[in-house]
């Protein structure tokens, strides 16, 4: 971790878990670091990527978890199954595997209709379909009524990668290109505008989607990708600045380059929140050598996945391991890696 | 969006700023405070900083209304919440504002208080309306932009005859912080010019700064949020500046008249008094700062209904914000900047709130060179 | 300090003494009871569920009319230092 965004020691004696452990920003990697890691770590968990990387009999394999607790259970364009298959497949493919197998671990509050758990997985089966994975084992819990959600789901996940493939996030060098594979900020925006009573015109819908085919091109085209990650909570700021920090540079973005709707961009204004800190669930950004990032964004754009598909910046030497951008103005801000999730603001 | 992108050109972006290189007297210094939080976070936003000569430098001034917040208010806050169990609701802005001993709204939350983040004022009256065997408190912060509103759900509160809602008035006025800037008690003043509030005076005009800049001779120019209104107000600025003058203008003739909203200013005049005193985080305790609910609504104000005895907190003793936010010093020039005190950990007004001065170099200024911003001393200003 | 955007209205409610306004396609409904005689097609300035203000259009073509005026000087005196 580079002393420029070290934090203070956790206080694990008197502190509580408060929502900015579960934001995906650096108050997430705090805890991660200083406690879970601390008792549990070793050499497969210290990779720090999205998934573990381990040999199995010839075969290298990728294994990953998460958990689900989004609320609203549903939203315009998916709902809480579709976004723990599409979620846990994506943190899969993000090593370039072919993903193969998730579990299920579902948490359901007393008093939850059963019709509409049933919704849930009908979604959770055709997304797994059009992800080419199986759900191939599962478990159930039941709490008291108050003290859940309606539904949390744990959805583990296993795959393989292509022994020509080495994808991790300390891979990426001095001159390489980061690329974006389409709009930021749907799927945050989806959610939040239920919450926040916004209405669209043309509804706003989340991105979730299994990138799966995409990864899929954008590996046969350019093995030599460096590294992937998908830019969920935190936004592709916080997954640009841990791939950052991961590989101990700095990163130059332009912008003008990054593409957003302008519904999206729209409500981040009435909110008072910065896009590149809002969640996707269906993009992926990438760092490539630069002379392959022409081809590889050709080649993504014929897939509809990657249709809007940019290079946004480059790889820089930075100590700091800062993440810097051209503003559409040209001038230069940080884009921080923020410790918590972005709230509302009027002022 | 329109009347949005317009204001955000690039193109116009560099004629400005070439306008303004040809205009500066390379002899000279320029120090424009921006007195608006959110006229800090666009020069940070886009980075204005870079298409400016580096003989106009930004002040950043206190208008932020959680910045200025003392942390008492929020220990009041949570006290009145805890001991009535009433439903505390808050803007966004304030749930991670410390108060005392490290406590915040978003940690009260995460011990089970029942604090909620609305939007709009009116969020929190429907929630009083659907929850009526509850106390429901609105925890109300603002400048002159934000009070109107206020006032409106206060006036209809009463009109439904609301017994389960009341209002916790933070709301701050605009030219007594002002004025504390111009007239600080040593008499040292690091500013050479001010770019005004936008929001603010949609409400109040821009006529109540003339006697502002006609007593202390310092030009004024009321500017919109965006980069093109920031830069072309800049532009005014250092003309007046060059010229002597010292007049109000007008740059953000779109949204603000010379009296501002005269139906908005009627409705908190019918529902506020001023108050006799305030105390602001960073600026001190300033007479006839700030409004308190007037008798006749006297029913809607929580501090009332809730009376909570506290002791005023006190600042830290290497905070440097009172000195940022006068200009004297730069957030870099703190001790405590960027090592005990940060975003998570905000020690200071200036770093509580993504448009303080302090956040907001944190935040998307400090991957600059940290040797051209250090400063070896705390700046001196001429004597008034 | 205070976040407020300027949006279309797209509709009125004098029964409610609300609007419905439109940001690129965001909806909000806002409260009118601070503004008067606003009508759709009004663009009004917007800050916690309220408009504040009508915005003037007549006043905003003019800055922007400054701004190109601004471009075109400059464009001329660089083809003066060109020639």
């Amino acid at each position: 971790m580079s002393t420029y965004n070290k934090y203070a020691p956790l206080d694990i004696k008197h502190g509580k878990v408060n929502m900015a452990h579960g934001s995906g920003g650096r108050t997430s990697a705090q805890l991660i670091d200083h406690l879970f890691k601390k008792h549990l770590g070793n050499e497969l968990l210290n990779q720090n990527n999205d998934q573990a990387l381990f040999a199995v009999e010839g075969a290298r394999m990728v294994m990953t978890t998460d958990s689900y607790v989004i609320s609203p259970l549903f939203f315009p364009g998916g709902n809480i199954g579709s976004l723990a298959v599409h979620g846990t497949v994506n943190d899969l493919v993000m090593s370039g595997a072919k993903p193969l197998y998730l579990s299920a671990g579902f948490i359901l509050e007393e008093g939850f209709p059963l019709q509409e758990l049933e919704k849930i997985v009908i979604s959770m089966a055709q997304a797994a379909e059009a992800a080419c994975v199986k759900i191939v084992t599962g478990d159930t819990k039941v709490v008291e009524r108050g003290k859940g959600d309606g539904v949390y789901i744990n959805t583990s996940g296993v795959g393989i990668v292509p022994d020509e493939l080495n994808l991790s996030g300390e891979l990426a060098q001095l001159g390489d290109v980061i690329i974006l594979s389409g709009c930021i900020g749907d799927h945050g925006i989806a959610v939040l505008s239920h919450r926040e009573n916004l209405e669209f015109e043309t509804a706003i819908t989340s991105d979730s989607a299994s990138l799966e085919g995409l990864v899929k091109l954008m590996v046969e085209k350019a093995p030599s990708i460096r590294c992937m990650r998908d830019p969920t909570r935190g936004g592709l700021a916080c997954a640009l600045n841990e791939l950052a920090q991961q590989s101990g540079v700095g990163m130059s973005l332009q912008e003008k380059s990054i593409p957003i709707k302008a519904q999206v961009a729209a409500a981040c204004e009435l909110l008072g929140l910065d896009p590149l800190y809002i969640a996707n669930e269906g993009k992926l950004v990438c760092i490539c050598p630069a002379q392959n990032a022409e081809e590889l964004v050709k080649a993504m754009r014929l897939h509809p996945l990657g249709a809007e598909s940019q290079v946004i910046g480059s790889v820089i030497e930075d100590k700091r391991c800062f993440v810097q951008m051209e503003t559409t103005l040209g001038g230069t801000r940080m884009v921080d890696w923020l410790a918590a999730e972005q709230l509302p603001r009027i002022c | 969006m329109k009347y949005i992108n317009e204001f955000r050109a690039p193109l116009f972006a560099q004629e400005l700023a070439k306008a303004i290189y040809k205009e500066v007297n390379t002899e000279r210094h320029y120090r424009l405070m921006e007195f608006c939080g959110g006229h800090t976070h666009a020069i940070y936003r886009y980075g204005l900083k870079d298409l400016l000569p580096d003989n106009v430098e930004f002040i950043h001034g206190p208008g932020c209304p959680v910045c200025v917040l003392p942390a008492s208010r929020i220990d009041m806050a949570i006290k009145m919440q805890t001991e009535s169990d009433a439903i505390l609701c808050t803007y966004g802005d304030l749930m991670r504002v410390p108060a005392s001993n490290g406590h915040s709204l978003l940690k009260a939350k995460a011990s089970g208080a029942d604090i909620r983040m609305v939007y709009s004022p009116f969020d929190a009256l429907k929630i009083s309306q659907q929850e009526t065997n509850r106390q429901v408190i609105f925890f109300a912060i603002g400048f002159e932009t934000t009070t109107p509103p206020t006032a409106v759900i206060i006036k209809k509160a009463q009109s439904l005859g609301l017994k389960n809602f009341s209002v916790f008035c933070n709301h701050v006025l605009t030219p007594a912080a002002l004025e504390a800037i111009l007239n600080p008690p040593d008499q040292i003043l690091c500013v050479d010019g001010f770019i005004g509030p936008s929001h603010v005076s949609t409400i109040i005009g821009s006529d109540v700064y003339q006697p502002f800049a006609t007593e202390y001779r310092k030009p004024i120019v009321i500017s919109g949020f965006e980069p093109l209104d920031i830069l072309q107000s800049i532009l005014m600025l250092i003309k007046q500046l060059n010229e002597g003058s010292y007049s109000v203008e007008n740059q953000y003739k779109r949204a603000v008249s010379g009296t501002g909203n005269k139906k908005a200013q009627k409705l908190v005049a019918e529902v506020f008094d001023v108050a006799d005193r305030f105390s602001w985080r960073g600026l001190g305790e300033l007479p006839r700062s700030a409004l308190k609910i007037s008798e006749h609504y006297g029913n809607f104000d929580a501090a009332e209904r809730f009376p909570v005895k506290l002791e005023e907190g006190s600042e830290h003793k290497h905070c440097l914000c009172p000195s940022v936010i006068r200009g004297r010093n730069k957030p870099l020039d703190c001790k405590l900047f960027a090592k005990a005190c940060t975003p998570e950990n905000p020690l200071g007004a200036c770093m509580v709130s993504s448009e303080g001065a302090c956040a907001a170099y944190w935040s998307y200024g400090r991957f600059k060179d940290d040797s051209t911003e250090q400063l070896s001393a705390p700046r001196k200003g001429r004597i008034r | 300090m205070c976040l407020a955007h300027p949006a279309k209205v797209v509709s009125v409610n004098k029964v409610t003494d609300t609007a419905k306004v439109s940001l690129d396609g965001v909806l909000k409904e806002v409260s009118l009871s601070l503004v008067e005689n606003v009508c759709i097609g009004d663009y009004v300035l917007v800050h916690v569920g309220f408009a504040l203000n009508k915005l003037d259009e007549e006043e905003a073509a003019l800055t922007l009319k400054a701004f190109e005026e601004l471009a075109s000087a400059s464009s001329a005196e660089n083809s003066i230092n060109d020639a």
